[in-house]
């Protein structure tokens, strides 16, 4: 995969380059190119936003007096705010490079993808928003064991939550060292240490509330980028979709072919597969569960998503259209090709669509711009995880397994804050070792992982009253043993890193698989337990119900 | 909070409105997204011609295209629309069950 762009693994296999995306479009793919010079426009917008986020922190800081403040913000973000920091963490530099780089370079399919990586927000709203919100405190976990063994669930939830959040770090890590030699022209390890720096110290003094603002100030920023890059693109073929598409189809090797489905997803089991993963591995991903808790009330909650989906599907629409464009302005233009040959390599690799359009239409400026919002993405997405599991280990672990809940706020704040300096640490180490590795794997794991420990547990203890402590932990274990079997028997793993001839497992994503098992064993050992305490489970479930569907209960905003 | 307290909302009639109707709606609108979703996947897949049909006589954009992007937009004002029940009617009704099972 060396040397690949995403774009053509797409042409390969259409999951591997699908469960690349998240990864920063593949980092492992860039892994072989040359350092740029360095880029001073790009730099300097970097820094003006650093500082800009470091103020925030500052002010953040004094505002994160108790746990609950650092942990959720004390309830006090608002619907529209939230819904803003969910949309930052959905629209990843993943989503803006690899997302565009696919439509230009497979049309129509690109935009299947699109479709598929917006369709789990409805669903999250349907069953999960109000009931996470009335359920939960300060993790997911909380919501797990409410009713269920506290010490053995929720040190299953926070394993499971900081397996995610490891796996998740590396891959983000990698790609930010990786796309700032690309755009930056800096050294991969000064990227990386510059990132693992800036996000311990946004959680550690900041907290949610810093950790929030971060992620709606990138929001917002790469909403204008994305938005005056359209309106440039859409300048150029005199804001006429038709005309657009004409000269796409015109300039695309393979013509009108990209108006419509192509060979990308003919296969169904492979097409369900990955949209289980994507869809339910988003419900379970900890940073964004969090996100839940950071809100006053369930109708804050339900807002939040309404406005995150709104976001996210314009953004979307945005990015397939920016593809389009592309296709005529960056795929005729020699300045973009390596050695000036049109429709050879791609300068800096398949992904740099957008930057190459923000180039041609905006010039020096807008390519600067660009840049300092990609890294901005990763800055966020990286505090988020970095707080996720800061909490897992803090909460979770220290003051209600270890503690037994006797902890002080005091003694639980400082656990969590250096909890977040280790997790940085470990971060940095995990980034630099793994630079040359090809990582691609851990993305499938990443979401099938989330699919299959975390969101089984977490939806059926919402609404399952059979639920016992024995199911869940068995349910658990079996997804977590079947998802990393599978992804290690699969391409990315089984030829890519031990280059065996052919995959045991011919799926990428492996939910579909996984996650059946998970729900089966949890259903089927839960339905088997007849001991007592699986009794007494049963009969709370009744008071829980009924808190998850009124917020009787919930854990509320705190007064400043 | 006292197991009293839930039983008692348990036993208010408006609490299993509220379920039952706000449940109703939100499985209606999940299976909206499901089946437009899967069902478009499974023409992507199937019969892929269909989507390949111009919009119209000399043009190079398809059906495709505008199916597509309502999926994304229906999927959108289909969490306005849960959003706005939510936030009104039950939670007029939520309200009231709250204030009944403090009395």
């Amino acid at each position: 995969m060396n040397m690949k762009t995403i774009v053509s693994a797409a042409g390969t296999t259409a999951v591997a380059a699908m469960m690349a995306l998240p990864a920063l479009a593949a980092p492992a793919d860039l892994g072989g190119l040359e350092k740029q010079p360095l880029n001073t426009t790009a730099i300097v917008m970097f820094i003006a936003f650093v500082i800009f986020t470091l103020i925030i922190t500052y002010w953040a800081a004094s505002r994160t007096r108790t746990a609950s403040d650092f942990y959720t913000a004390g309830g006090g973000i608002t619907g529209f705010q939230n819904g803003m920091a969910i949309a930052g963490d959905y629209m990843s530099a993943a989503t803006l490079l690899g997302l565009s780089s696919l439509v230009y370079a497979k049309g129509f399919d690109g935009f299947i993808y699109i479709i598929s990586f917006f369709v789990g927000w409805p669903i999250i709203m349907f069953t999960m928003a109000e009931r996470l919100r009335n359920l939960g405190r300060f993790t997911f976990a909380d919501i797990a064991s409410y009713r269920l063994h506290e010490g053995k669930i929720r040190s299953f939830a926070a394993a499971g939550s900081l397996t995610v959040v490891c796996f998740y770090l590396i891959v983000q890590m990698v790609g930010a060292g990786q796309l700032i030699k690309l755009l930056f022209g800096l050294d991969y390890n000064v990227a990386v240490v510059v990132v693992g720096v800036l996000m311990v110290v946004y959680v550690t003094f900041g907290g949610m509330i810093a950790t929030t603002w971060v992620q709606i100030i990138k929001a917002g920023l790469l909403l204008c980028g994305g938005i005056v890059l359209l309106f440039l693109a859409l300048a150029h073929f005199g804001f006429n979709l038709e005309t657009m598409a004409k000269a796409a189809v015109t300039n695309h090797k393979e013509g009108i072919k990209i108006m419509g489905p192509g060979s990308l997803l003919s296969d169904p089991v492979s097409a369900v597969s990955l949209s289980m993963g994507l869809l339910f591995g988003t419900a379970g991903l900890p940073h964004i569960m969090m996100r839940f808790f950071t809100v006053p009330n369930a109708r804050e909650a339900r807002k939040s998503v309404f406005v995150a989906s709104g976001v996210v599907g314009f953004f979307f629409i945005l990015v397939a259209m920016l593809g389009i464009a592309g296709v005529t302005i960056v795929g005729t233009n020699p300045q973009f090709f390596e050695g000036g040959i049109v429709g050879g390599k791609l300068i800096g690799g398949g992904n740099m669509v957008v930057m190459h359009l923000a180039k041609a239409l905006g010039g020096d400026l807008l390519l600067g711009f660009l840049s300092a919002v990609a890294f901005a993405t990763i800055l966020a997405v990286v505090s988020g995880l970095a707080l996720a599991g800061a909490s897992a280990i803090s909460h979770d672990l220290y003051a209600r397994v270890f503690r037994g809940g006797k902890a002080t706020e005091k003694e639980e704040m400082l656990v969590s804050k250096f909890a977040s300096l280790l997790l940085g640490a470990l971060a940095i180490v995990l980034g630099i070792a793994f630079e040359k590795q090809n990582i691609a794997f851990l993305v499938g794991l990443t979401f099938g992982v989330a699919a299959s420990v975390n969101f089984p547990v977490l939806i059926l203890s919402m609404y399952w009253k059979g639920l016992t402590t024995r199911g869940a932990l068995a349910g658990g274990l079996v997804g977590l043993i079947s998802a990393v079997t599978l992804v290690v028997l699969s391409k990315a793993v089984w030829v890519v890193v031990l280059n065996n001839p052919a995959p045991l497992f011919p799926y990428e994503q492996p939910a579909l698989f996984s996650m059946t098992a998970a729900f089966l064993v949890t259903i089927v050992v839960s339905k088997l337990d007849k001991s007592e305490s699986a009794k007494a489970e049963a009969l709370a479930f009744e008071d829980q119900y009924v808190r998850s569907q009124t917020g009787i209960g919930a854990a509320g905003a705190s007064k400043h | 909070m006292s197991s009293e307290i839930y039983a008692r909302v348990r036993q208010n009639p408006k609490f299993d409105l509220l379920v039952k109707r706000r449940g109703r709606l939100a499985a209606i609108l999940s299976t909206i997204v499901l089946v437009s979703y899967y069902g478009f996947m499974m023409v992507v897949a199937f019969a892929p011609s269909l989507l390949h049909k111009p919009l119209g006589e000399g043009y190079v954009l398809t059906i495709g295209a505008p199916i597509g992007a309502a999926i994304i937009i229906v999927g959108w004002l289909l969490t306005g629309l849960y959003s706005y029940y939510a936030n009104t009617e039950f939670e007029d009704l939520n309200n009231d069950i709250i204030r009944e099972s403090q009395q």
